[in-house]
């Protein structure tokens, strides 16, 4: 594998493989001494068009533990506001010479084209490309999941989970990668949200959909669910009225956590607008994943790191 | 002035005959033969093509097209007219802008350059232009449009139908809702949701051409809409067409082959306004051109630098280059495909598009005594398309696809501008 | 291919017991003794040398037994295929202070056993290491030699030794192919 642009890039082999190794990963993460000699010599470049101060530092430590060299370039604007091109900016990368580029970019298949334009030589991680995809963040929810349903996760998947991502799902590409991965690994996923958000084509991907959250709940037997953030643009342009009637027809709050029952996890991709699309006594519960999800994130990256960047030529 | 033959052409209607041209004006259809005499066994010869909907991009943006490199490719793609769109810099809203381009055009002297006014002052969509002195000046402006944006405010295009009656000229709608494309990337559907690049909905076309339909049938006036791309659409002026309404159509031709599972690629070259759409919208832009619905095809041949286009996606600039391939891809939809014949190719490239502008020496059949504007082709050739051929630019939507049919004359004013595939000047 | 038997099952099960006696032996007992088995067959020989200490001392197995995988330690991962991480598993009384016995199946260039002293670094600091293989083919490329050898096998570099347990393969034997 050269590249990690998207989920479908994965078959669900290469997919368990990688959250194996991230369960490696996860062990030197909790010893003393947390960091391997296996990319020693290596480049990696954070090449940030858009600001997110988690996920690059998140990449940065996973790189570091394996002893590669990083390099953190924000870029800011695009080709629009005639700010740095992509191209100049890659090509750039490419005389520093990278081994691997990871790449977050508000425009959708920013990755894709990287990856497939010839401009740089070295792998490709997708951190999030404007509404597309996210694999990352889609992997390390994958891991968290399975962690918390297995007792011993190895070389297992998520067969027969019952999944709901909740809110805008038409925006968000945790959305997508989380819906073609978990499938992959054989979960079921449900897409709940208002209608304005829940677009048809990605309806027909799904197991089942509902427009109201309780009756997701009622309907779907529920081992997880994914509430994403709420962008308030998104209020603004129309999509849903207020932030009030959001929170009351799809917010996770305490009444809809009784109602899930005490073998469904929570999980967010985060930063949460806590008393918007979820509520304390949800993020905070005992059921809640986020913070697994959050520690996780290192280990994923640096399995993500680990096959990408080893191996020889004629694999 | 020359004098020549081409000898055992074949016509429109499969006739085969000599054709000999005389000081710029056909002198015979016949069995004679006079002058140089040129062999056109197997080819067709029709009246030269004629492009309602081009971007020369001059003056403004001479990087990407100039009126002398868009009149070569337009005469290699077999044309002897085109339209040059308005939306220049500045923009074609005044008698001097509209004559300057005139005469860069007369002074390529390759193809018949007619430019299209603006609608409104700028392409602002707040004031008309002076349209009534764009028609008057030496360039006889009859079609005006703010191609690239749409006339959305229904009043200003009320007034603007009503306005051009005067002297007989057409609105030439470029039909896009703007509150319902903001920031649209391409067209809605499946490929769009799994992209995650934001959709352009068929409504925000479908609904101004409703609306524009009924506005021209309350002023009598004539509409012409420009690049139809959806099966709705089509609908909608196969409606208004059998109410009486003066409507006429174009399709380009990248609807009428591509669609929208090539924005997967994420290569911008296949970003373009309005939007490719699916294979069920092309299948009815197809039928639609074979029975009448619509009009003409035009190439909205939108020529843009590498800069623009090797980009992300969303930084990317709309347009496609067209033409070179449009007789190609007409052949393929309407000859090729079998749904249609050589008559009805000659109505949509040719006879449609300078009736629509009023043009006097275009689109005329080929017949004795008219101006012996010609397209010579070879229909039964393939080549696979590469590059950007004669335009400054190389944003070429049918780059490695295989299409049928190559211009091998074309005859403007009695005079080849292109001779044996190949410029004569 | 042709290949040939070099040692039978009861010869591996006589091997075990010896190093096993050897271990204990050169320890004078079981105190502070950790046996670290490097995936695959390596931790399947030391659960088995483990499980042949228990019949003589009173052990417990979980203070005594783990497995060190060198995977991200090594040296060629540029010019091998991807390979994925086995477990590592550390006793629970950790590393320091302890005598670490090291078991792997094959000993040849010597460089697992670099990658796996490496390793060893970044869980604790034993009071020594010592190296047990079931087979010692020679070739060592670089200065390291094993404490405990169930057998000396002189091979060419061509020949391949192949160790199949019974806990990973169907068949309990040791055979080299040309």
């Amino acid at each position: 594998m050269k590249h990690l642009v998207s989920v479908s890039d994965l078959s669900r082999e290469a997919a368990i493989a990688i959250l194996d190794t991230s369960l490696e990963m996860s062990e030197v993460n909790d010893r003393d001494i947390k960091k391997l000699p296996t990319l020693r010599g290596k480049t990696v470049v954070n090449l940030f068009f858009e600001d997110s101060t988690r996920t690059r530092i998140s990449f940065e430590v996973a790189a570091k533990r394996l002893s590669a060299d990083v390099i953190n370039f924000a870029a800011k604007g695009s080709s629009v506001s005639k700010g740095e091109s992509l191209k100049d900016t890659a090509q750039t990368l490419e005389a520093i010479g990278a081994d691997a580029v990871v790449i977050r970019h508000h425009a959708s298949g920013a990755a894709h084209m990287l990856a497939n334009s010839g401009w740089v030589k070295g792998s490709v991680i997708n951190a999030g490309d404007g509404t597309h995809e996210h694999p990352t963040q889609a992997l390390l929810d994958a891991f968290t999941l399975r962690s918390a349903i297995h007792a011993d996760a190895r070389g297992k998947g998520l067969d027969g989970v019952a999944v709901a991502i909740v809110g805008d799902i038409a925006h968000s590409r945790v959305a997508r990668s989380n819906l073609v991965l978990l499938k992959k690994l054989g979960a079921k996923v449900y897409l709940v949200g208002p209608p304005t958000l829940l677009p048809s084509a990605l309806i027909s991907q799904a197991d089942g959909y509902s427009y109201s959250l309780d009756d997701a709940i009622a309907t779907f037997k529920l081992d997880a669910v994914m509430m994403l953030r709420v962008q308030l643009e998104r209020m603004t342009a129309g999509f849903f009225p207020s932030e009030r009637e959001y929170a009351r027809i799809w917010g996770l709050n305490a009444d809809r956590l009784a109602l899930l029952g005490s073998n469904t996890f929570v999980m967010h991709p985060g930063p949460m607008n806590r008393g918007l699309e979820i509520d304390a006594a949800a993020a905070d519960s005992k059921n809640s994943l986020v913070l697994k999800q959050v520690a996780n994130g290192v280990s994923v990256r640096m399995a993500v790191l680990y096959h990408l960047l080893s191996g020889g030529e004629n694999e | 002035m020359s004098e020549f033959t081409l000898v055992n052409a074949t016509l429109a209607d499969g006739s085969v005959a000599n054709i000999g041209v005389t000081d710029g004006v056909i002198k015979f259809i016949g069995d004679q033969k006079i002058g140089e005499q040129i062999d056109a066994k197997g080819l067709v010869a029709l009246p030269g093509f004629v492009d309602l909907h081009t971007h020369l991009r001059e003056p403004g943006f001479e990087q990407s097209e100039t009126v002398l490199s868009g009149s070569r490719a337009a005469a290699l793609g077999g044309f002897t007219a085109v339209h040059a769109m308005a939306n220049t810099m500045p923009v074609a809203d005044t008698a001097g802008v509209v004559e300057q381009i005139k005469s860069l055009g007369d002074e390529a002297g390759l193809v018949q350059v007619q430019p299209i006014g603006a609608v409104t002052v700028g392409l602002g969509g707040e004031r008309l232009a002076e349209l009534g002195a764009m028609a008057n000046s030496r360039a006889k402006v009859t079609i005006f449009s703010d191609d690239g944006k749409c006339v959305s405010d229904p009043l200003l295009m009320r007034r603007a139908l009503a306005y051009v009656k005067s002297f007989d000229g057409v609105i030439a709608q470029h039909a896009q809702e703007p509150r319902l494309t903001e920031n649209s990337q391409m067209h809605e559907g499946n490929v769009s949701a799994e992209l995650g690049l934001a959709g352009w909905p068929s409504v925000a076309e479908e609904s101004i051409i409703a609306r524009d339909v009924l506005l021209a049938e309350a002023t009598g006036s004539r509409l012409h809409i420009c690049h139809l791309s959806t099966a709705g659409s089509v609908e909608i002026i196969r409606w208004a067409k059998q109410r009486g309404i003066k409507v006429t159509a174009e399709v380009t031709p990248h609807h009428l082959l591509l669609t929208d599972e090539l924005a997967r690629t994420y290569n911008p070259v296949y970003k373009v306004n309005p939007p490719l759409r699916t294979d069920a919208d092309v299948k009815a832009l197809r039928e639609a051109l074979v029975d009448g619905t619509i009009d003409i095809v035009a190439t909205d041949h939108a020529p843009h630098p590498v800069e623009s286009k090797e980009c992300e996606w969303s930084a990317a600039a709309f347009g496609m280059l067209g033409l070179e391939t449009a007789a190609s891809v007409a052949q393929l939809v309407l000859i090729d495909s079998g749904a249609s014949n050589w008559q009805r190719f000659s109505e949509v490239m040719s006879v449609n598009p300078a009736a629509i502008s009023r043009l006097e020496s275009q689109g005329q059949k080929l017949e004795v005594g008219n101006v012996a504007n010609i397209a010579v082709i070879n229909p039964r050739t393939t080549r696979v398309i590469s590059g950007g051929g004669a335009s400054k630019s190389s944003n070429q939507p049918f780059e490695g696809i295989e299409l049928p049919g190559t211009v091998i004359h074309t005859i403007y004013r009695g005079t080849f501008s292109v001779r044996d595939s190949k410029l004569a000047k | 291919m042709p290949s040939r038997t070099v040692l039978t099952s009861s010869d591996i099960d006589r091997a075990v017991t010896r190093i096993s006696h050897e271990i204990l032996e050169s320890n004078q007992g079981s105190q502070d003794l950790v046996i670290l088995g490097i995936p695959t067959r390596g931790a399947v020989l030391a659960k088995r040398i483990v499980e042949t200490i228990a019949k003589f001392e009173a052990i417990d197995t979980n203070a005594v037994l783990g497995t060190l995988d060198i995977t991200m330690h090594r040296d060629d991962l540029d010019s091998k295929p991807t390979r994925s991480p086995a477990q590592t598993v550390i006793p629970s009384g950790g590393l320091d202070g302890k005598v670490v016995v090291l078991v792997d199946d094959v000993l040849f260039s010597g460089r697992t056993i670099r990658a796996a002293l490496d390793a060893l670094g970044d869980y604790g600091r034993p009071s020594a290491v010592r190296l047990a293989v079931l087979i010692d083919r020679g070739h060592r490329e670089l200065p390291i030699r094993a404490d405990f050898v169930g057998k000396n096998l002189p091979t060419s570099r061509d020949e391949r030794i192949r160790v199949l347990l019974t806990e990973s393969d169907t068949e309990n034997e040791v055979v080299i192919e040309a």
